[in-house]
C-alpha cells in the first residue's frame, strides 16, 4: 500500500493519519514550509521546522500548536518515522522523509538545488517515492549562478545610483528578500519594507544570521534612499509610495524572469531570472539522486515534465495541487503583506 | 556584437521612451557605423535576406540537445520565440568572441547557396562562442523580426539627437529605399539616396477628437466638413511611372489593393492622395467588417475580390505636378483635387464628399445619420488649414458619432461557463497609462464563435501566468470595446469605470502599440461631463 495519497484536502498519509501541506484544517499538517500556499490557519497540530516555527506564528497565529523538528531528526507517528532534511527553498523549508515497514516516501515542498547563501542546501534522500515540484520544469529554465545574476543586479543598482534613480527591487518578503539581504549586503545601505522588516526580525531571533537593514519609516528621507537599495513586498509594486520616490526604477527577481515576454509583460524597469525554486537541471539531478522508482509531479509544468520522466525511463504521475495556485511565491501578492500595506495607506491619510 | 546586445538589453530592460532613446543615442554615438547601418535596417524591418530556414535551426538545436521534438515545442509555447526557445535550450558556450555585427550578417549571407552540412558546422560554431542574449539576436538575424518597441519615429528622434539633423528628413531617408550592403552611414542619414527615390509618403495629419461644441469654433464657413470614414488611412503615390499605396502604419500595401492598381495610368506623375481604403460598392462604403476581409492577406482570391471589393475615398492633395502642397490652404488643395477628378470617374476611387450645412445645428443633425451610411462620423477641417506633419491641435477636429469606443488590449482571459466551458471567452482588457498598460473593462461577448476559438488559441499558446483559472495573455490582441457611459471610480485603479462594455469588434489590424489612453479615457470622461 502507498504511503501517501492525494485528497481534496491535500498529501495524506494513511498509516500515519496525517496531512502534509494540507489546504483545508486537519488534525495534524506537517508543514514544508512558510510560503502561504503550503501553511494554512485552522490545523489543530502543525509539525515543522525549528526555523519555520517562528515564522508561521508571526504570519499565521501566535496560537498555533506547533511541534518541530530540525533537519536530521525524527519523530514516530502511529508508527510512520517522519523526518526533515533541507529543500533549499528558503529559510527552515524542509523536505519530509516517511518511512513505514521500510517503505520510503519523501515529499519535497518547494526545492532548489543551489546553495543560496541563506538556507540550508537541498540534500537529495533516497527513497522509493518522491513527490516533486515543477515550477520550472522545462529546459529553457536553466539558471545562472547566484553570483552572476547578483553580479547583475550590483552593477544595476551602482547604475543607477550613479544617475540618480532610486532602485527598488520588489520581492516576496519571505524567502526572496532574506536572500537578496544576504547577497547584497555590503556595499550599499539595504532599506526594507515594514513586512520584510518585522519578517526578519523573527528570523534574526531564531538565530538566523542576517546582515543589518534598515526599516523604512515615515522619517527615511528620499535621498538616503536614492543612495542604497529599496526592497519592497509585490503588494507595494504599484503604489503610489514608490512612485514618489526619487526617479525609482524597480527590478524584479524571479525565475520568470528568464524570458523575454515574462519581462515585457512585468512592465518593470529590470528583470532578473532569481529563483527559489530548481531549475530544470536541478530538477532532473534532485529526481535522479533519490533513485526512486516513483515520481509525483505538482505544480508548475506537471504534464510536460511527467511525460518526460516517464519517457526517461522513471515512472511518474501529473498531481493536481493547490500548490503554486494562490501562492506562485514569485508573484504573488501575500495577504499579510497586503495587510500592512492597506494599514500604511490608512495611516499616510490620518498624517 | 556584445555592444548590440547591449542595447538590446537595455532596450527591452526600460519601458520608458527617454531611456529607449539614451540608449539608441549612446550606442550611435559609440558603435562601428557599418553596425550602424544594420541596427537601421534590423529596426526599420529590412531583414537580411534568410539563409537558412529557422525549421533547419530547430532541428539542429534538438539534435546537439537531444531534447524531444514535443518538448521543445512546449518550451517554445511557453517562450513564445523560437530563437529565444533555441538561445534558452542550447547548452553554456564553450568559447567567446567578439565579431560585430556586420561581421556575422556578412558571413551569413555567405552562407547562401551552401549545402546545409556547411550551414549546420557554421551554425554550431557560432552557437559555441555566443551568450545566451548573443545568441537570440543571432537566431534572429537568421529568422526573425526584431520587435523590440522601437518605433520609426524613436529610431529617427535617436539619430536626430545624435547627430544634429531634421528629424523629419533622417525619418524621409530611412522609409526610402537603400541597400544596407551598399550605403555608409554618412550617406544615410544624409539622404543622399533619397530624392531620387519615388516611394517616400507624407507624414499623415492627424485630427484630435472635437471636446468641446461645435459651435465653439464659431463660423462654420470657416470649415470644410466632410464624413469620417472608417477603414484604412492610406496615402496613394504616383511618381515616375510608378504606383505606392501607403498605410497609416508606414507599411507598403500596393499589391493588397489590386483594384486601385488602374491609377498607374489614370494619374498623372508627381500626385500624392491623401485618403482612405475602404470595402466600396456602387460607390457605396461598405462596413468595416467587410474590409476587414481584404485586410493582412498575403494572397487575394476571386471570392475575396468579389466580397469585398476595395475602393479608396479622396481626401486631400499633398503633391501635385511634383510640388509640394501642404503649405497651402486645405482650400486650394480641395480646388485642385475637384479638377483633378473631374476627368475622373471611377467607382473604385471617389473624392470624399464635402458636406454642406448652413448652420451648426444642421450638421449635428445630419451627423446623427453618419452611421447609416457606414460613417464614424464628421470631420471638421479648416478651409485655411495646412497639412501638418501629425497630430496638431486646432485646425482638423475629428466629431465622432459615438464618442465611447475604445481599443484595448486583452491582458486576461478566463474560461467560459455553459456552452463556453471549454473556451476563454471572458476577457479582461487595458489601455495604455504612459508606458504601462491599465485594466479598465472586462467583458463577455461580442465575438463569433469562429472568433472565439481563434482568441482560444491564442491564449492557450500565450498564456504568461496563471492565477487560479484566469491566465495573463501577452498583451498582443486588440479589440475595439463599446460602453455605454464613463464615469469616475475610486474602486478601479484606472480611476474610472465603463458602462456597458462589450466588444465591437476584433481589431486584427491593430497592434498593441495603437492601442487608447488612459488620458483617452479621461479626456472623454471630463467631455462627458461638461455635455451632461
Amino acid at each position: 500500500m502507498a504511503l501517501i495519497e492525494f485528497t481534496k484536502r491535500g498529501i495524506y498519509c494513511k498509516q500515519g493519519d496525517f496531512y502534509v501541506d494540507p489546504w483545508w484544517p486537519v488534525d495534524y499538517a506537517v508543514t514544508t514550509h512558510g510560503h502561504s500556499d503550503h501553511v494554512r490557519f485552522g490545523n489543530k497540530y502543525y509539525l515543522c521546522h525549528t526555523l519555520t516555527k517562528p515564522i508561521i506564528k508571526r504570519r499565521i497565529s501566535e496560537d498555533l500548536n506547533v511541534e518541530t523538528l530540525n533537519y536530521g531528526e525524527s519523530i514516530v507517528r502511529n508508527g510512520v518515522n517522519i523526518s526533515f532534511y533541507p529543500a533549499g527553498h528558503i529559510i527552515g523549508s524542509a523536505q519530509v522523509r516517511l518511512e513505514y515497514k521500510g517503505e520510503v516516501c519523501v515529499i519535497s515542498g518547494d526545492y532548489k538545488t543551489e546553495d543560496d547563501g541563506i538556507s540550508d542546501v537541498f540534500e537529495p534522500v533516497k527513497c522509493h517515492s518522491f513527490v516533486s515540484e515543477s515550477t520550472f520544469g522545462l529546459p529553457v529554465y536553466k539558471w545562472q549562478k547566484q553570483e552572476v545574476v547578483f553580479n547583475g543586479i550590483k552593477s544595476w543598482v551602482n547604475d543607477n545610483i550613479q544617475q540618480q534613480k532610486t532602485s527598488v527591487l520588489i520581492a516576496y518578503s519571505l524567502g526572496k528578500a532574506q536572500r537578496l539581504i544576504k547577497n547584497l549586503a555590503g556595499d550599499v545601505p539595504i532599506y526594507v519594507h515594514n513586512s520584510i522588516a518585522n519578517l526578519n526580525e523573527v528570523i534574526i531571533d531564531a538565530g538566523v544570521n542576517l546582515p543589518e537593514t534598515i526599516r523604512i519609516t515615515p522619517e527615511t528621507t528620499k535621498d538616503e534612499l536614492q543612495k542604497g537599495i529599496v526592497i519592497v513586498p509585490p503588494a507595494m509594486r504599484d503604489s503610489r509610495w514608490i512612485k514618489n520616490l526619487s526617479h525609482p526604477v524597480t527590478g524584479i527577481c524571479s525565475g520568470w524572469m528568464q524570458v523575454r515576454a515574462h519581462r515585457r509583460w512585468q512592465s518593470a524597469d529590470a528583470g532578473f531570472a532569481l529563483s527559489d525554486h530548481a531549475d530544470w537541471t536541478g530538477l532532473m539531478d534532485a529526481i535522479t539522486a533519490t533513485g526512486a522508482e516513483k515520481v509525483y509531479v505538482t505544480h508548475g509544468f506537471t504534464a510536460a515534465f511527467s511525460r518526460f520522466l516517464n519517457d526517461e525511463g522513471i515512472e511518474s504521475e501529473e498531481v493536481m495541487t493547490k500548490f503554486g495556485q494562490e501562492d506562485d511565491e514569485e508573484n504573488k501578492v501575500d495577504l499579510a503583506d497586503a495587510e500592512n500595506h492597506h494599514v500604511e495607506t490608512e495611516n499616510k491619510k490620518s498624517e | 556584437m556584445k555592444r548590440f546586445a547591449k542595447l538590446i538589453q537595455q532596450l527591452e530592460l526600460s519601458n520608458k521612451t527617454n531611456d529607449k532613446i539614451a540608449a539608441l543615442v549612446d550606442y550611435f554615438n559609440h558603435a562601428d557605423d557599418q553596425d550602424k547601418i544594420w541596427v537601421i535596417a534590423l529596426f526599420t524591418g529590412k531583414k537580411p535576406k534568410r539563409p537558412i530556414k529557422s525549421a533547419l535551426l530547430k532541428y539542429w538545436a534538438i539534435d546537439i540537445t537531444q531534447t524531444p521534438e514535443w518538448l521543445f515545442s512546449e518550451s517554445y509555447s511557453n517562450v513564445g520565440d523560437l530563437s529565444e526557445t533555441i538561445a534558452l535550450l542550447l547548452p553554456p558556450a564553450e568559447n567567446t568572441s567578439d565579431f560585430s555585427l556586420h561581421k556575422w550578417i556578412e558571413d551569413l549571407h555567405d552562407l547562401e547557396g551552401k549545402d546545409d552540412e556547411t550551414k549546420k558546422v557554421f551554425i554550431l560554431n557560432a552557437w559555441n562562442h555566443l551568450e545566451t542574449q548573443e545568441r537570440f539576436i543571432f537566431n534572429k538575424l537568421i529568422s526573425g523580426n526584431f520587435r523590440i518597441g522601437v518605433s520609426n519615429k524613436m529610431l529617427v528622434n535617436a539619430l536626430a539627437k545624435q547627430s544634429s539633423l531634421d528629424s523629419a528628413q533622417i525619418m524621409h531617408s530611412i522609409m526610402g529605399k537603400w541597400n544596407p550592403y551598399e550605403i555608409t552611414f554618412h550617406e544615410l542619414i544624409n539622404g543622399t539616396h533619397v530624392n531620387t527615390d519615388n516611394s517616400w509618403p507624407y507624414p499623415f495629419c492627424l485630427a484630435y477628437a472635437l471636446e468641446q461644441e461645435p459651435e465653439k469654433l464659431v463660423d462654420l464657413s470657416e470649415w470644410q466638413a466632410e464624413w469620417k470614414w472608417d477603414g484604412i488611412r492610406g496615402q496613394i503615390v504616383k511618381r515616375n511611372g510608378e504606383l505606392f499605396i501607403w498605410s497609416r502604419g508606414e507599411e507598403l500595401v500596393t499589391d493588397q489593393f489590386p483594384e486601385l492598381h488602374f491609377l498607374i495610368d489614370v494619374l498623372p506623375d508627381g500626385v500624392v492622395l491623401d485618403g482612405e481604403i475602404l470595402a466600396v460598392q456602387d460607390k457605396q462604403v461598405l462596413s468595416f467588417s467587410t474590409l476587414q476581409q481584404r485586410l493582412n492577406r498575403k494572397t487575394i482570391n476571386k471570392k475575396q475580390l468579389d466580397d469585398a471589393p476595395i475602393g479608396f475615398f479622396v481626401y486631400d492633395i499633398l503633391e501635385y505636378e511634383t510640388n509640394d502642397f501642404r503649405e497651402h490652404p486645405l482650400s486650394e488643395r480641395r480646388a485642385i483635387l475637384e479638377q483633378l477628378f473631374e476627368n475622373l470617374d471611377e467607382s473604385a476611387v471617389i473624392l470624399s464628399p464635402v458636406i454642406n450645412c448652413k448652420n451648426w445645428e444642421e450638421l449635428a443633425t445630419l451627423r446623427q445619420t453618419s452611421r447609416s451610411i457606414n460613417s464614424e462620423g464628421i470631420m471638421l477641417k479648416k478651409l485655411s488649414s495646412h497639412y501638418h506633419s501629425g497630430r496638431k491641435r486646432g485646425d482638423w477636429w475629428k466629431w465622432k458619432i459615438n464618442p465611447y469606443t475604445v481599443d484595448a488590449v486583452m491582458i486576461y482571459a478566463q474560461k467560459g461557463s455553459g456552452r463556453r466551458a471549454n473556451f476563454f471567452t471572458d476577457y479582461t482588457f487595458a489601455v495604455r497609462d504612459g508606458e504601462n498598460l491599465v485594466t479598465i473593462a472586462k467583458a463577455y461577448s461580442g465575438l463569433t464563435d469562429k472568433e472565439i476559438k481563434e482568441v482560444n488559441s491564442f491564449v492557450t499558446r500565450n498564456a504568461i501566468e496563471k492565477f487560479g483559472p484566469v491566465r495573463t495573455v501577452k498583451p498582443e490582441l486588440v479589440f475595439e470595446i463599446a460602453f455605454e457611459g464613463i464615469a469616475e471610480s475610486k474602486r478601479h485603479k484606472a480611476g474610472l469605470a465603463l458602462r456597458f462594455p462589450r466588444i465591437l469588434r476584433w481589431r486584427k489590424d491593430k497592434k498593441a502599440a495603437e492601442i487608447n489612453t488612459l488620458e483617452d479615457l479621461r479626456q472623454l470622461l471630463e467631455s462627458t461631463f461638461i455635455n451632461g
